[in-house]
């Protein structure tokens, strides 16, 4: 029990620690602007598919499942608000940053730590280059860039599957199914999501940069840390969902 | 002469294993000083504490002129671009070309143009007996001597004020092992003349030193002229050299 607890103090500590030093580099040059925009094709143009196709089929079946549901209680006019609501402010943000976060926080962790076992990292070190400059803060501004973008195309695709299976399923009229949509939906739901996007984006980035350069044990010491990571950042993301909602609420509403 | 690096009273452990146990040692200007030991004697968290990969428990370590034990990684990093550092596995970065290997320190530090990059990497590549054909290759085509050389250069392009070698030798064949010894005296005539080398080999030693430390149980058994420390009275010294010590 007590090493378990060691082990948690010492890994919030040391990712805490690491956002501190990303910081604290921000402002030193050089500013890699290069590195940046590579990390923003690495991260998220190789990401598009798997954000957009989980975005479009969550979006049909929650809209499937509310329009079923809710005409129990004759509102099934109002599937388009519930179900747009939903995707901007909770499952926009959170299925993106869980999908593309597990994808791109197990790929930092896996080069980072394989750099880190091979000794490249001390590498750059002895050679006088900043490694958090160079490693972490292109990857972390390119998140910061990437995670709302992903959102906002995943919430306008995922709206428009759940408008796709109520006209093509449930005969609904799309003007009005629309419109309802437009009437009860309001920019601060678009916005809240977008906000946690980016939070999320940093938390992921630094997850996965902080699992890679703690890596120990050659490559089985890799293949753990991996896999550590999608742990932690699918946990990552569904706790710091919660207190970030309780947050936006409180600010927001 | 004055002193590059001097270490004093230095202790180092690793979860409460205890591994240098009050170390002092200095580098002179102009000095191949070569610290001996078997595995696990502690000689490349010496290194490593030198280049300020970790930072000692206790004791001061000055690089320059400078104590670098407090100082923050990027306090350091303009006193590590003074220094140039081999890795025992030669650490070159796999994803990259040994063109951009050994140019990386160019083009990280200096404005230079791309043709002046590569006459230097060409050049320093040269040095260590490797010719252009190899520029566009990847560390994982070379062969380990081939790869030890090109960390070797890479080391040497930025012009360091001093070296340190982590078991240049080990791994190599001896062939490839005569030519990292005779490269490590060249260097001396003119391209960077101080350099630390650690190894447990001793014909490498005998070929480079200037001056010899030899580490036992984390602390220096004997230090001095290869002759003197040859010739130790100290029992675990003549243990190491005789190839029966561990430590």
């Amino acid at each position: 029990m007590d090493t378990l607890l060691r082990r948690s103090v010492l890994w919030y500590g040391g990712v805490g620690l690491l956002g501190g030093r990303v910081l604290r580099n921000l402002a030193l040059p050089p500013s890699y602007f290069p590195l940046v925009i590579q990390e923003i094709e690495t991260m998220g143009v190789r990401s598009l598919g798997v954000a957009l196709t989980a975005a479009v089929f969550t979006g049909m079946v929650f809209a499937l499942q509310m329009a079923v549901n809710m005409a129990r209680f004759g509102a099934e006019n109002y599937v388009g608000p519930v179900a747009a609501l939903a995707i901007l402010r909770e499952l926009g943000p959170v299925l993106t940053a869980i999908l593309v976060g597990g994808k791109v926080a197990s790929g930092i962790t896996a080069e980072l730590g394989s750099m880190k076992v091979t000794e490249q990292i001390d590498a750059l070190r002895v050679l006088g280059v900043n490694y958090i400059k160079r490693l972490i803060v292109p990857r972390l501004l390119a998140a910061l860039v990437v995670f709302p973008l992903l959102t906002v195309l995943a919430d306008v695709v995922g709206v428009l599957g759940g408008l796709l299976i109520m006209v093509m399923e449930r005969g609904a009229d799309m003007y009005a199914y629309w419109n309802t949509t437009t009437y009860w939906v309001v920019p601060r739901d678009f916005l809240t999501g977008i906000i946690k996007s980016a939070f999320f984006g940093v938390v992921v980035t630094l997850i996965g940069c902080y699992n890679g350069l703690s890596t120990e044990g050659g490559t089985e010491g890799l293949g753990r840390a991996t896999t550590a990571t999608v742990v932690h950042v699918t946990m990552g993301v569904i706790v710091s969902d919660f207190f970030l909602t309780k947050l936006l609420l409180i600010v927001f509403w | 002469m004055a002193a590059i690096i001097e270490i004093v009273d230095v202790e180092k452990g690793f979860e409460a294993i205890p591994v240098l146990q009050g170390v002092s040692l200095a580098l002179e200007t102009g000095e191949t000083l070569v610290v001996m030991g078997g595995s696990g004697s502690g000689k490349t968290v010496l290194l490593r504490l030198i280049a300020g990969l970790f930072r000692p428990d206790a004791g001061q370590i000055r690089v320059f002129g400078q104590n670098i034990e407090d100082l923050s990684e990027e306090e350091l990093l303009p006193i590590r671009r003074r220094m140039g550092y081999v890795f025992q596995g030669a650490a070159l970065f796999d994803s990259l070309s040994v063109y951009e290997n050994v140019g990386y320190p160019l083009r990280e530090h200096t404005r230079l143009r791309e043709d002046e990059v590569r006459r230097r990497v060409v050049h320093f590549l040269s040095l260590v007996g490797l010719g252009p054909e190899i520029l566009e290759q990847l560390p994982a085509e070379l062969s380990g001597g081939m790869r030890k050389r090109v960390g070797i250069a890479r080391a040497l392009v930025g012009e360091p004020e001093v070296m340190l070698f982590d078991e240049p030798t080990a791994g190599l064949d001896p062939t490839n092992s005569k030519m990292v010894a005779e490269l490590i005296i060249r260097m001396g005539e003119g391209v960077c003349d101080s350099s630390i080398v650690v190894t447990h080999d001793l014909e490498l030693a005998k070929a480079v030193a200037d001056r010899v430390a030899v580490l036992i149980r984390g602390r220096f058994a004997a230090v001095g002229a290869l002759g003197e420390v040859l010739e130790s009275r100290d029992k675990a010294v003549q243990a190491f050299l005789a190839g029966e010590a561990k430590s």
